[in-house]
């Protein structure tokens, strides 16, 4: 591993200040579930981090009248425990609760999750091609194994998908990012914070490098009771996902669906939502058949590689479950 | 002048580690599991993958087990540690998740054992032992390559107060 100098600011103000003067490619470590582990792989090579983790100010979740808001250090086992997520927001805590082990639950944060980089192998193995570590060093991934890689949202570039599940749930829940940097604080839509690879794998977001994630927050809807988040792995536990859903319904006294939201993880380049899924649920009565509807809209424009067409149908029936079990819960 | 040339800066890191007060002098670079094996030799915690994935290096780090692997040792400044070597009795004396494990036939090789324990005795003071659903999803960052997973939940059940499958 690279030599690196650390510094460990002791509230927000200073890291900013800290961030604002660091040299270029310092990086911020938080929980260091990715971070530290890309460096001791040599894939990250930063020259200085700015340590996150133990600042109070990103601590603790608190309930308003309008909101859930969730500190960027808080720890992820904190939200798959917290009693009112559980009860108000299922598919947050059961998208929390189906990523990583308990022990990385322990250690990772939320803001360093929603950064979480991507599991492709080739982008992990420094001794492949790949536009994302090394941009223009072409994709291994393209004539390579491609089983667990994205089907919406990729280029001709790369194809990674994005790892993390809570920003799925996130997605369908309208959720905004607060991010601190020298020129202040400023909001961002959980929809604009990643970005498709296009003609540049290596950005996923739109942070600048000195700006900081220092709280999450969800707009409260009806549609969190009514939610789930489903994952598919290839063993039941502790796996990365083949497919997810997070699925959010409101379904009035007549059985109609008058909310509908839909998100999709596993299977494309950043956290997913599939508006026109939402849409073809609306105003009507929830059926298996209008479940499953919904999952063929939302895979309507995938675009498989060599090994990973079996995920469209996946996609599909994982949709299709969730949006069943978020109907559940959407009339209990 | 090559990256590998580049200084690297030391800081300076008390914690506590079972017990005792800890000084060190770390390269930022290390992670709290070679400072104990290699640094502190309390070699009962063990190296498995040194990737995040196995769970054989788990610890209690300020009352919540993480894997030491991926934890810089910086990160345990002020901090509480506790390794397999602070579980058995002050005599010797077994914990009584060591003795399940024993009872239960909960290990062959036993590479794993001292993480499964830390894991093990993390998920029972969580709470989350409710079944042994709840059991084998709290324990699943803990592989075991000989396969003893049935006696290793046998052995967490037994200890969390069940004494049959929920």
């Amino acid at each position: 591993m690279r030599p690196f100098a650390y510094a460990a600011p002791g509230s927000v103000d200073d890291a900013v200040a800290v961030l604002r003067d660091a040299v270029p490619g310092t990086k911020i470590l938080a929980g260091g579930t990715t971070l530290y582990d890309l460096m001791k792989l040599g894939v990250e090579a930063p020259p200085a981090v700015v340590d996150v983790l133990r600042l109070p100010e990103l601590a603790g979740i608190t309930v308003t009248d309008s909101e859930l808001v969730f500190g960027a250090g808080v720890r992820m086992a904190d939200v798959s425990d917290h009693p009112v997520v559980r009860a108000d927001y299922p598919a947050l805590a059961e998208s929390i609760w189906r990523a990583a082990s308990q022990q990385l639950r322990n250690m990772a944060t939320l803001g360093g999750n929603l950064l979480q980089r991507t599991r492709c192998g080739y982008f992990r193995g420094t001794d492949f091609a790949c536009n994302k570590r090394n941009p223009g060093s072409g994709c291994a991934a393209i004539e390579g194994h491609d089983r667990h890689h994205a089907l919406l949202g990729a280029s001709s570039l790369c194809s990674a998908t994005y790892a993390g599940d809570f920003a799925i749930a996130l997605r369908a829940f309208d959720a905004v990012v607060d991010v601190v940097g020298p020129r202040g604080e400023r909001p961002i839509a959980l929809a604009d914070l990643h970005v498709e690879p296009g003609e540049d794998p290596s950005r996923e977001h739109v942070l600048d490098v000195d700006e900081l994630i220092v709280r999450i927050r969800v707009p409260l809807t009806p549609a969190g009771r009514g939610s789930t988040y489903l994952k598919i792995r290839d063993r039941e536990s502790y796996a990365f996902a083949l497919a997810s859903a997070a699925v959010g319904l409101v379904i009035d006294g007549q059985g109609v669906v008058t909310e509908s939201r839909i998100a999709l993880g596993g299977v494309a380049t950043r956290p997913w939502r599939a508006v026109e899924a939402e849409q073809s649920l609306l105003g009507q009565p929830l059926t298996a058949e209008s479940a499953r509807r919904a999952g063929e809209i939302a895979f309507a424009d995938a675009r498989p590689g060599r090994t990973n067409r079996f995920r469209i149908e996946l996609g599909i029936r994982t949709v299709a479950d969730a949006v069943r079990t978020a109907g559940e819960r959407a009339v209990r | 002048m090559s990256t590998n040339d580049l200084p690297a800066t030391t800081v300076e890191v008390t914690c506590t580690i079972n017990g005792d007060p800890v000084r060190l002098t770390l390269d930022p670079r290390e992670s709290l599991l070679d400072v104990l094996r290699e640094r502190l030799a309390l070699t009962g915690t063990k190296k498995g993958c040194d990737q995040g994935h196995c769970g054989a290096c788990t610890v209690h780090l300020g009352g919540r087990r993480v894997v030491s692997c991926l934890t810089p040792a910086v990160q345990a400044a002020g901090q509480d540690i506790h390794t397999i070597e602070s579980v058995a009795g002050p005599d010797g004396g077994l914990h009584p998740l060591q003795q399940a494990f024993v009872d239960n036939d909960a290990l062959q090789c036993g590479y794993c054992t001292p993480g499964q324990i830390m894991s093990g005795l993390a998920c029972i003071a969580e709470g989350h032992m409710a079944d042994d659903d709840q059991i084998r999803e709290y324990l699943s960052g803990n592989v075991c390559r000989c396969g003893a997973y049935c006696g290793i939940v046998a052995a967490v059940r037994q200890v969390a107060g069940m004494t049959q499958e929920g």
